[in-house]
């Protein structure tokens, strides 16, 4: 009996809260969205589970006879492949160098241009031009440069070296072009966050006796902490994933092939689609966790966050 | 504890704008120093010179005797509070009032007694390990100037530091900032647009005005003898009621009628090389309900047009039909105070009547007023015709 009394107490008590109007407006809110997040499902969802059903079996073009459901065996395949490791020590060198050069460069720039007072719509525009530059097209102009005998950067700093057949110094022109590339990008997300330091803050600073760099150290970094985190997230996660400038610049060969090249290797030249699915799910995973660590560093650090509000 | 001194500063910035000029002002060791004037004249950027925050165009500063123009900011030794606070939003309210402390290499244990003592002393102890986002607009304040005071600057400079408070915490604050420096007696310097601000607060107070130092002295100075019309307008709520009137044979014939000079003003008058057209100036209570005065010599009859009981004493509001004052000082106030446009015809004055006058809202009266508190001013450059100090 209290159990059929009760229940309608309790749903008229919910249904309370939410008034008629609230309602109706939280409704249009998911009609409205629901368009983008089908299309959204549609191009990013679909492909994604299409791979991973694709990388759970043995499916090679060549021999499409011998496609089979093989469960999880093409992961053993690649996990266990030294290959595979040298790519992927190979992208994690070149992901944590370049995203720390570019970092440090990207917040000079940044100052830079948040400073400049003369011609700050000059210098940003300047700042910007390698970002706009076709990555192949600008890795190309890199490989001949750097081409023996020919390009003008090899002939002034390693005159008869062919420095993109050596393994290290072929690492660091990919590092290189990779920084020149991207530090704008990195520049002008770290302008918005300098943006967000008051000027009273760092005049309060001054007066409380900070240098120039305790200013910058104790009171711009940790304030725009949040735009360095999202800065740092963006390009560690493309990063991650590069491709174009190895493919111009050396094609992989002596061992500077990334994650993304093996998977190019195997699933457009190989025609592996078994395999090339499971490096391609693997990357994928590896991005993923990337961008949940940050975000969980990004919880706890950022001002104004969950357990700031806590207290 | 420190003795500051502007010689001849003048402040010029890129963009070419004079914004402070020729100013001189020498505060004294353990004075509170109000810097006032309405917005735009260049208190802040005065401030701010002071501070190191703004070179210094022309001029000298002096702290103690000693030159620093070129010093920095840390090397000054000053502490500044600012109008929003500029609490360190990442740190705690111990760790912002440690920050001067710390960076100054203090050791732990004093950086703690200090920060702990400031913290009673502005009643604080509670709200330490809070962060500044999760405080009252009224805490932050008073975290802002304990940031200023654990390090024992040689003078404490404020810029507004109460504009961001509602008024009542900004009248309760008032009274505690001026126990704070009475019991620290450090040099201070504080900025504001507010007068009634200036007048509670300060040892002395600058007028400024367009950049320039119109006048130096006590608030009741200040009040009594303006130096100018600028001053005379700015200082005192309800402000002073200015009148057209011409000197004429020894006498003055104003709107309110014509009356002889007393015998100190004619003297002060002729000292003063007077024109013939001048403004007068008479402050609301100066004026009081004729029937409650004796020998009303002066006195006009007027239509009360609105009545503000304030128990204590009544304001009586007059149009007064003819001509308004004009000049530049007078536009310039009115403008700030953003009463430009409500010129009608007449002028309309502001009088303090005591609390037993009978004055009824839409009646006429008859008001007296005080011959001998006049004060005419020079309609051309704004001089006080009858300063005597
Ligand atoms: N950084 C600046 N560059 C150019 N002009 C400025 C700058 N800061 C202030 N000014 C100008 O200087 C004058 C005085 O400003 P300020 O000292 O801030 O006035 P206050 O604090 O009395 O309101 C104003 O006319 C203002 O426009
Ligand atoms: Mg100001």
């Amino acid at each position: 009996m209290t159990r059929t009394l009760d229940r309608p107490v309790a749903r008229r008590a919910e249904r309370k809260g939410l008034s008629e109007g609230k309602k109706a407006e939280r409704k249009l809110g998911w009609m409205l969205c629901a368009p983008a997040a089908l299309v959204m499902l549609a191009v990013t969802g679909y492909p994604i589970v299409y791979s991973v059903w694709l990388s759970l079996q043995r499916y090679d073009l060549r021999f499409p006879d011998q496609r089979q459901f093989i469960g999880i065996d093409n992961y053993v395949t690649v996990l266990t492949n030294s290959y595979w490791w040298m790519a992927f020590g190979v992208t994690t060198l070149i992901t944590v160098i370049s995203v720390a050069i570019e970092l440090v460069l990207g917040m000079a720039l940044a100052i830079v241009m948040h400073r400049t007072l003369v011609m700050r719509g000059l210098v940003r525009t300047v700042a910007l031009i390698p970002y706009g530059i076709v990555t192949v097209v600008a890795a190309f102009s890199w490989r001949y440069a750097w081409t023996q005998d020919t390009g003008y950067l090899a002939d002034l700093f390693a005159p008869g070296a062919a420095l993109l057949t050596e393994r290290v110094p072929a690492l660091g022109i990919i590092i290189l072009a990779e920084v020149w590339k991207t530090v704008p990008f990195m520049a002008l997300l770290l302008m918005a966050g300098l943006a967000l330091v008051p000027d009273d803050l760092l005049k309060a600073a001054s007066m409380d006796g900070a240098s120039a760099w305790q200013r910058f150290v104790k009171v711009t970094v940790p304030v725009m902490k949040p735009a360095i985190l999202v800065a740092l997230l963006f390009r560690t996660l493309d990063a991650f994933r590069v491709f174009d400038n190895i493919f111009v610049l050396t094609n992989g060969a002596q061992q500077t092939g990334s994650v993304s090249m093996q998977t190019y290797n195997n699933l457009i030249k190989g025609l592996n689609l078994g395999i090339g699915s499971t490096m391609s799910v693997l990357i994928f995973l590896a991005v993923a966790l990337i961008a949940f660590l940050f975000i969980k560093v990004f919880g706890t650090a950022a001002p104004g966050g969950a357990d700031e509000r806590k207290r | 504890m420190a003795e500051i001194v502007l010689d001849k500063v003048t402040k010029r910035y890129p963009d070419g704008a004079l914004a402070v000029s020729d100013v001189d002002i020498e505060i004294a060791d353990g004075e509170f120093l109000i810097l006032v004037g309405p917005s735009g004249c260049g208190k802040s950027t005065t401030l701010n010179m002071i501070a190191g925050l703004e070179d210094i165009t022309d001029g000298e500063l002096r702290i103690d005797g000693q030159r620093v123009n070129e010093r920095a900011p840390k090397d000054r030794d000053i502490a500044m509070v600012f109008q929003s606070y500029a609490l360190y939003p990442h740190m705690s309210v111990r760790e912002n009032m440690a920050f001067p402390l710390r960076l100054a290499k203090v050791d732990n244990q004093t950086v703690n007694q200090k920060v702990d003592e400031a913290a009673r002393i502005l009643d604080l102890t509670q709200h330490l390990d809070r962060k500044p986002a999760n405080l009252s607009g009224g805490q932050r304040q008073r975290v802002a100037m304990g940031r200023a005071i654990v390090r024992d600057p040689k003078a404490f400079l404020m810029d507004e530091p109460l504009s961001n408070l509602d008024a009542k915490l900004r009248v309760q604050m008032r009274t505690s900032v001026s126990k704070l420096q009475k019991r620290l007696g450090t040099t201070t310097v504080y900025v504001t647009h507010d007068q009634t601000e200036a007048m509670t607060l300060g040892d002395r107070v600058v007028v400024m005005r367009g950049g320039h130092v119109q006048q130096i002295g006590s608030p009741q100075f200040l009040y009594e003898q303006p130096a100018n019309l600028f001053v005379a307008g700015f200082i005192g709520s309800p402000s002073m009621n200015f009148l057209p009137a011409t000197l004429e044979n020894g006498g003055l014939s104003t709107p309110l009628g014509a009356f002889p000079l007393t015998d100190r003003i004619r003297l002060l008058v002729e000292g003063a090389n007077a024109p013939r057209e001048v403004i007068m100036g008479l402050r609301p209570e100066h004026f009081e309900d004729a029937a409650l005065v004796d020998g009303q010599s002066t006195t006009f009859e007027a239509t009360v047009d609105v009545l503000e009981s304030m128990g204590s004493d009544k304001f009586a509001y007059f149009t007064v039909e003819g001509e308004t004052a004009t000049s530049a000082e007078l536009e310039e106030l009115a403008a700030d105070a953003g009463s430009a446009d409500l010129t009608d015809s007449g002028a309309q004055i502001v009088t303090r009547l005591s609390a037993a006058s009978a004055a009824k809202q839409g009646t006429p009266l008859d008001v007296w007023f005080d011959a001998d508190k006049v004060q005419l001013f020079d309609p051309a450059d704004g001089r006080n015709l009858t300063y005597s100090g």
